[in-house]
């Protein structure tokens, strides 16, 4: 049998082929992936990056559950029409602390990793109670329920915790304090100088509308006005960090 | 092979497998095919060495071509800034009155803001930029800081109540919620507020209600209720309404006040793009 009638043991013996795959796939995965752990150039250097505020982790959550992300991807890529429309496009650190992170794959809806501050707070419980009464052309569903939806935030500290575990630098006082950061984060009138300490740039107010209830509209706003906003670009270097 | 057997009508030899009687020929893969799958490997070969490919020890094989998707991003980005760059640096230097007397500049800035519109503003104030409730409508001649070049730029640049430190900022009191006004005093502002444009409420004292506005809403809606650009506050006595101009919206609005925003835009985009925005919008309905 010439050497090039050898693929035959493979196609003849269901075993061979199984470890045969095996081993590509690992070479394929150690010589391509495994180093991403070690590189330090995987991950930009950049000033003003911090983990979620416990309401914006629970408005995360949120995002997650309601498959936001099967619509709206969070990842600018680096091509010139996109940087025109949404900015700056994405860095490997914006999404450092996302587990898991919020790419996605598909636009039905615009790029969502800018959009914190792009529109007012009303603007966004208006459109995500009905995105047409806003956006005449939208296909997005309704999500009027989160407006109704408490949110039960008293568990927030066990997704810190469970995020530190993946790297995320949580410190025992951001967990100790997490219920009471994610009450003060929505309360304007009281006393927010320790939610801001621990999360610089997180912005305090009542972000549904409704001061009187703690609802997931209130996180998942939130969580939708702060995406892209933590990054300084005046401080980054580009040139430093071509891929 | 044991079972090497070769079919009498082709002469090409079969796999051994057999259904019923029915043998499976193995013919060769077409040539065409073999060569280029070849030719894929060789491809795949060369591609490792002239572009970026393989993680390292402490960085990545670069590739010979030295070929970026960032750094080419970045040059398409400023390829096309330059494109624009002609007219646009004019933009940068000159004034808005200069702009807008100028056919080239005009142009220009009609086009870009109208692309920087579509984008940025239509969301809010609707694609054709007749605005809804909450959002004002900017094709009408009715302006709550001013319709002038300049307001409209200096509105665009730093928002409403928005997290700018310049930012254009007023609060109305609630009067109702906050106890300052008893719901009959409400109503009775609320008959006189809107007899100012001809409508009528059932029920209200026009003329208390007259009296209760000079007390604590002349301040800053004027004397004359034609409301005041500087502090924001809207005339009342047209027939424009931001929250609605009937009954219920009214009395809700003196209740509980309305605290709109817009977001800043002036860390967000270029200040020509911003000045194209204000060119774009003060042709839609600006005043002097």
């Amino acid at each position: 049998m010439s050497l090039m009638q050898k693929h035959v043991v493979f196609e003849r013996n269901s075993i061979v082929l199984l470890i045969g795959i095996l081993i590509v796939v690992a070479i394929g995965g150690l010589v391509e992936i495994v180093p991403l752990f070690y590189l330090k150039s995987t991950i930009e250097t950049v000033t003003g990056m911090r983990p979620y505020s416990p309401l914006e982790l629970a408005g995360r959550n949120i995002f997650i559950r309601e498959g936001c992300y099967l619509c709206h991807s969070q990842m600018i890529r680096p091509m010139r029409d996109e940087i025109e429309r949404y900015g700056h496009f994405s860095l490997a650190a914006e999404s450092q602390y996302d587990h898991p992170f919020q790419w996605g794959s598909k636009r039905t809806g615009p790029d969502l990793a800018r959009v914190g501050g792009k529109y007012s707070d009303d603007w966004h419980v208006a459109h995500l109670i009905d995105p047409r009464s806003v956006v005449p052309a939208s296909v997005m569903p309704p999500y009027a329920f989160l407006k109704d939806a408490p949110l039960k935030g008293d568990r927030i500290a066990e997704d810190m915790k469970a995020l530190r575990l993946e790297g995320v630098p949580y410190t025992d006082e951001d967990i100790a304090n997490a219920v009471a950061d994610l009450k003060a984060q929505v309360n304007p009138d009281g006393d927010a100088e320790e939610v801001i300490a621990r999360y610089p740039k997180a912005v305090v107010r009542d972000f549904d509308g409704n001061p009187n209830k703690l609802s997931e509209m209130d996180a998942l706003v939130a969580y939708l006005q702060m995406l892209g906003t933590l990054v300084d670009f005046s401080t980054y270097d580009d040139k430093a960090n071509l891929r | 092979m044991a079972h090497e057997e070769i079919d009498k009508v082709t002469g090409v030899s079969t796999t051994g497998h057999e259904w019923d009687g029915i043998r499976e020929l193995n013919n060769p893969l077409p040539r065409w095919w073999l060569w280029v799958f070849y030719a894929t490997i060789v491809f795949a070969v060369g591609y490792v060495f002239v572009y970026p490919a393989v993680p390292l020890v402490s960085s990545y094989s670069k590739g010979l071509l030295g070929h970026s998707q960032r750094a080419s991003a970045l040059a398409e980005t400023e390829a096309g800034q330059a494109a624009r760059a002609e007219v646009g640096q004019q933009l940068a230097s000159a004034s808005l009155e200069e702009i807008k007397n100028d056919p080239k500049m005009l142009e220009f800035a009609m086009a870009q803001g109208r692309a920087a519109f579509g984008d940025n503003c239509a969301p809010c104030h609707g694609s054709g930029a007749t605005g809804s409730k909450g959002y004002p409508n900017l094709q009408d001649d009715d302006w709550l800081w001013g319709g002038t070049l300049a307001d409209i730029e200096h509105t665009i640049t730093v928002g409403v109540r928005s997290t700018s430190e310049d930012t254009r900022m007023n609060d109305m009191p609630r009067f109702g919620a906050d106890g300052l006004l008893d719901a009959k005093q409400i109503r009775n502002v609320a008959g006189y507020v809107l007899s100012l444009s001809g409508s009528s409420i059932d029920g209200a004292d026009v003329e208390a209600g007259k009296e209760i506005f000079a007390e604590n809403c002349t301040s800053c809606h004027g004397e004359d209720a034609k409301g005041s650009h500087e502090l924001g506050a809207p005339n009342l006595t047209d027939k424009v309404w931001l929250y609605g101009g009937d009954e219920d919206s009214v009395i809700y609005t003196i209740t509980h006040a309305h605290r709109g925003v817009m977001p800043t835009w002036g860390g967000k985009l270029d200040p020509v793009t911003i000045k194209s925005l204000a060119i774009y919008v003060h042709d839609l309905g600006g005043g002097t």
